[in-house]
């Protein structure tokens, strides 16, 4: 069997061996809980700090900006639960998202819906982007809080973040941003974007799982989440994951470094990716092509169903994704994908592949070269794939 | 996620195909839903003697679709009538939970390739072949 293709970044990253370099000794040695006194957790408080300052120099941030959480399903709902109830005692009460974010901002949203918070989704329309006219238009006087995504986990699109930030700003409503696709990726800046609060992910970039971090602008306070010890300046309750913290901060500093270097060659991966891919026929590309994350490939071929393509990709050692239902584990296929206004039948036949730093050449025209005749070999056996074909008969 | 047997008839389906002069053919399920399965049957004095499928859907779509082909040819109509999605199931080895309406699917594709037999022969499927489904919302049940 060929060896395994690992074209799944976007779902999480291998660990970089430096990084757990920089990690180990914070499991074995300096194994002292940050909070003692004592003279053996000065190293292990020390690693915190310095994290701290390596995560906001990569995002034009103040260290005491930086709080650390268990990754980006809890800085988004420290977010945007946090911020909702700060804002609910100003009267502040409309929530507003778009209709393709992470489930960690659309299921926590809907949370604060049954808790008498009004929400907007704005459209996100056929190229996969939000509209920053379409935010000012649904802005109301009760409307406190924006968050949307940079970039998407799925179809890669890049959001207007900074036109979009400028409209909530200009009206006084707090900007919230998932960025845990884009940091480590693109560049990300968040003096630049002029966003209150940015959620991020070390295992994205790199980095271990179980760690990550919620920017938080000085002079915004939402309320706090995990409540307990004076832990993260009393806002964030838990003693430090030492070790994923120093993790974090090595990774956000590699991925930085090496951006220029990484992100112009997976944007040829992609771009060489998609073009062939598109000469399979009835096939699509899902999103914008140009306002798009580097490595990201979202594709669906008419007449299939896309857990059927991920097992036979599987079977040659390539590991993908899909939007259809059957691998979502519920019975619609990927919101994102009808959020982007794909018919049901279309968005079960997607594929994701999101190329990393060690994907190469060899690998994408290896996938190429399996995917034609695994999609050729299930149309053959579709009826649906029949009835398309004698409907444009 | 599957077991053998799911993998075995995902990656070699029996019976992929058509019958072009096929005596009944049956079709269940939806493209919203993500899963259609067509059958094609044969039949000589009252046996199954030749049965083919197209299947739209995942890998444990196929897989029932093709096991179930097998189960049934060869077969008399009433023994192909009393195929029961759970009998299909447990020739698979089991079903992930969530997977459990592919065997449904296939239950009923046979029974509507069955169904359209009869018609064809101008006899009323209906006592025959009992309470029928197109599945067309099996995926939400």
């Amino acid at each position: 069997m060929h060896p395994m293709i690992y074209a799944d970044n976007a779902a999480t990253t291998s660990l970089s061996p430096a990084v757990l370099e920089k990690m180990t000794p914070y499991l074995t040695q300096y194994y002292g809980n940050p909070s003692s006194l004592y003279s053996f957790s000065d190293a292990p408080q020390k690693a915190v700090a310095r994290a701290r300052e390596q995560v906001a120099a990569v995002l034009g941030a103040q260290p005491n900006e930086i709080y650390f959480t268990s990754g980006g399903s809890e800085s988004d709902n420290w977010a945007l639960k946090g911020m909702a109830q700060a804002l609910r005692r100003k009267g502040k009460t409309h929530i507003i998202t778009s209709a393709f974010e992470h489930h960690a901002v659309l299921h926590t949203v809907n949370a604060l819906q049954k808790q008498g918070f009004a929400v907007t989704l704005l459209p996100v329309h056929e190229n996969g982007l939000v509209r920053p006219d379409e935010l000012a238009a649904a802005l109301r006087e009760d409307t406190g809080l924006v968050s949307i995504m940079l970039a998407n986990n799925e179809i890669g699109t890049i959001q207007p973040i900074k036109e979009l930030a400028a409209v909530a700003k200009a009206h006084g409503a707090v900007f919230h941003t998932d960025a845990v696709q884009a940091v480590g990726h693109i560049p990300v800046n968040v003096a630049e974007l002029g966003v209150d609060m940015l959620s991020l992910s070390a295992h994205k970039f790199h980095g271990p799982k179980g760690v990550g971090a919620l920017y938080v602008r000085r002079g915004v306070v939402p309320d706090i989440l995990i409540d307990g010890g004076a832990q993260e300046r009393g806002r964030r309750a838990g003693t430090e994951n030492v070790a994923g913290i120093v993790g974090l901060g090595e990774a956000i500093t590699l991925a930085a470094a090496n951006m220029d270097q990484i992100a112009p060659k997976l944007r040829e991966l992609r771009d060489y990716f998609i073009d062939h891919a598109l000469s399979i026929p009835r096939s699509r590309v899902n999103g914008d092509r140009v306002h798009r994350l580097p490595g990201n490939v979202n594709m669906c071929f008419e007449g299939i169903e896309g857990e059927s393509l991920l097992l036979l990709l599987d079977l040659q050692g390539i590991c993908a994704s899909s939007g259809s239902a059957c691998t979502s584990g519920s019975l619609d296929p990927s919101h994102v994908l009808l959020a982007i206004g794909l018919p049901h039948e279309v968005a079960h036949g997607s594929l994701r592949l999101s190329f990393g730093d060690e994907t190469t050449m060899e690998d994408v025209q290896y996938i190429l070269e399996k995917l034609g005749p695994i999609v050729e070999r299930l149309r053959a056996m579709s009826p649906l794939w029949e009835r398309i074909q004698n409907e444009n008969r | 996620m599957y077991t053998e047997q799911v993998m075995d008839h995902f990656t070699n389906p029996r019976n992929v195909g058509e019958i072009p002069d096929a005596d009944g053919v049956g079709e269940v399920g939806n493209a919203k839903c993500g899963d259609i399965m067509k059958m094609y049957i044969k039949v000589k004095d009252g046996v199954i003697t030749d049965v083919k499928f197209k299947t739209y859907g995942c890998g444990s779509a196929i897989a029932t679709s093709s096991i179930a082909t097998e189960m049934i040819k060869g077969h008399t109509l009433e023994e192909a009538l009393t195929l029961s999605n759970q009998a299909v199931v447990e020739a698979l080895g089991g079903l992930p939970a969530h997977k459990i309406h592919c065997s449904v699917l296939a239950e009923e594709s046979i029974k509507a390739a069955i169904a359209d037999y009869y018609k064809r022969q101008g006899i009323d499927p209906g006592p025959l072949v009992g309470q029928q489904s197109d599945c067309a919302h099996c995926c939400e049940a």
